[in-house]
């Protein structure tokens, strides 16, 4: 079975954002960057799905030459080869142009199923993968918690909203999105990370922007919903107002 | 005229169509909603009521069960006929399933998870979350309409529905629907093994998220947990590492808890955690981040590392 995996390199957790001079992006130049955390479940899932069926892993991403470092990694993860579309906008370019730069590879690739991460961290859109099946005609199905596969069909067990799930069918070649914790993630071995360095990633130039397009026009910190009361202080006196306030303001302690 | 996508299951509609329709009605322009599904009717007559100019509904065996390709093709048909200038749908997990492809079928781009809208000049500009909250853009859409946008659970408040004295027509609408067109084929859904938590009956919550670093250090939450008599729950990463069960969750995927104490420890404050919690009287977030989302919807803050301020914590509840 020829499994795609595309994965997304965005700004790690932790960073400290800082809005940059322009407002519509933020300051990326000294960020630190990681595997899109639902992309990394997409990725363990497509290994393990070529561990039970057999076939290859192809990891697929678009975005800048930063990218390489990130497809490096997923082939020391374990993925057979990898496809970068490179190109600078790529990092923050709308869904619409993302999923259309990685339509065209992944057509000449033909594959049996592509997965993708159900969302990234960074923009959030939650669109790629759905885009993506439309414009390579697969049918899909999204959030998904587990994959069977057999015969040419996948049945696959959806997560719907407030703990119900529900299993729907569908037949190969086809698109799945993929939720955080269908699986357990492995980490790339020593001899994973050796043998990466002889897998091929071949780069793919993008093809032009669609017109239609969204733009981001400004960005900024949210308001506080809330008039938060900071405390402050060393962890004890912090600990001491805190508990104080519980007790005598929001009177939410339990009082024996 | 803005269409909105009301969602509905077994007759009920939810409450994110609500504050959809909520969002359209502060646009100030017409609004009209359209449900698919099979029978239709409790769903219509209470949309009726809603404050919007028509509902239509489409009714039809191949769109008894939800399937995406049966909504993509369906609503295709519903804007050709009705060219609205915004479809708004609310930002639900079904909406996720379908919603892009309706767009890319329509050439056009989807604004998703807005938490605000407005008009300027002749368009419309969509304010929605982007790095887990992080940050706020404010997004337009090259293109002509129609425009369709997804809104946030919570984004627009049901209680502002406007409603009209008199029922909506509600008006029935027909699509063709080619045989085998519709490639999914759903099973019934289901709910997992029972809960065993029900963290809703909790009155005090302290719940844990990606700050605790490992499951070695949950013993310090349950210290907390028992010095508050509080129940312990989690955000989403802590149930997928295995770290506490899936039913200690609290967020979109999980419980949604109104407690009168919520203490988030180590947690982010995103949304699909939020939306799970916002109910909660007293909010205490401890986070090493001065600048995470949690904070913004939180009564009393401490920035500092949980692994020095609860310890204290325990300490000054047990003096």
């Amino acid at each position: 079975m020829q499994i795609a995996v595309c994965i997304k390199q965005v700004v790690t957790r932790e960073a400290q954002l800082r809005i940059d001079e322009g407002r519509a992006w933020i300051r990326d130049q000294d960020a630190s960057y990681e595997m899109n955390e639902p992309d990394a479940y997409a990725l363990e899932e497509a290994l393990r799905l070529r561990e039970r069926h057999g076939g290859d892993v192809v990891a697929c991403s678009a975005g800048p030459a930063r990218v390489g470092q990130l497809l490096r990694e997923a082939l020391a993860r374990g993925a057979d080869r990898a496809i970068h579309v490179e190109g600078d906008d790529l990092a923050r370019a709308d869904a619409l142009t993302v999923a259309g730069a990685l339509a065209g590879p992944l057509r000449e690739a033909g594959v049996d199923l592509v997965l993708t991460g159900l969302q990234s961290d960074d923009q959030g859109f939650g669109q790629v993968g759905v885009i993506l099946a439309e414009l390579l005609g697969l049918p899909s199905a999204t959030i998904i918690m587990d994959v069977e596969v057999s015969d040419g069909a996948a049945r696959v067990k959806r997560e719907l909203e407030n703990g119900w799930f529900q299993w729907v069918a569908l037949p190969l070649p086809a698109l799945l999105t993929i939720q955080s914790g269908i699986n357990q993630l492995r980490y790339a071995t020593l001899k994973g990370i050796m043998a990466a360095k002889k897998k091929e990633i071949r780069k793919v130039a993008p093809p032009a922007p669609p017109d239609t397009r969204q733009r981001i026009t400004g960005l900024r910190v949210p308001e506080r919903a809330k008039q938060t009361h900071f405390l402050e202080g060393t962890p004890a006196e912090t600990a001491r107002e805190l508990v104080r306030r519980l007790r005598e303001d929001a009177r939410v302690l339990r009082e024996d | 005229m803005i269409l909105v996508v009301a969602e509905q299951r077994d007759g009920a509609l939810n409450k994110a169509s609500i504050e959809a329709v909520v969002g359209a009605q502060q646009l100030g322009d017409a609004v009209k909603a359209v449900l698919f599904g099979g029978d239709l009717e409790p769903a219509a007559k209470e949309l009726a009521l809603s404050g919007v100019e028509a509902v239509l509904t489409v009714s039809d065996a191949a769109l008894a069960d939800y399937t995406a390709d049966g909504h993509v093709i369906a609503l295709e048909q519903v804007i050709a006929a009705e060219s609205p200038e915004l479809v708004l749908l609310p930002h639900t997990y079904q909406t996720r399933d379908f919603a892009p492809a309706l767009a890319t079928r329509l050439a056009r781009p989807i604004v998703t998870d807005c938490v605000g809208l407005r008009r300027e000049g002749t368009t419309v500009t969509f304010t929605r979350p982007m790095f887990q909250g992080k940050v706020l853009a404010d997004v337009v859409v090259e293109a002509g309409p129609p425009w369709l946008a997804t809104v946030q659970a919570g984004a627009f408040k049901a209680e502002a529905l406007e409603k009209r004295s008199s029922p909506a027509p509600i008006v029935p609408v027909k699509v063709e629907i080619a045989d085998g067109a519709i490639r999914q084929r759903p099973e019934a859904p289901f709910r997992e093994a029972r809960q065993a938590v029900d963290l809703t009956r909790a009155d005090r919550i302290v719940a844990v998220g990606r700050g605790i670093k490992g499951e070695e250090h949950l013993e310090i939450a349950r210290g907390l947990a028992s010095a508050l008599d509080a129940e312990l729950a989690a955000s989403r990463p802590i149930c997928d590492n295995g770290w506490l069960p899936m039913d200690r969750q609290i967020g979109s995927s999980g419980q949604t808890v109104a407690p009168r104490l919520y203490v988030a420890l180590g947690i982010s404050g995103a949304i699909q955690h939020v939306v799970g919690m916002k109910g909660a009287k007293v909010i205490v977030a401890v986070n090493k981040d001065p600048e995470a989302p949690i904070f913004e919807i939180s009564d009393y803050g401490i920035v500092g590392d949980l692994f020095d301020v609860v310890p204290a914590i325990i300490k000054e509840l047990s003096a």
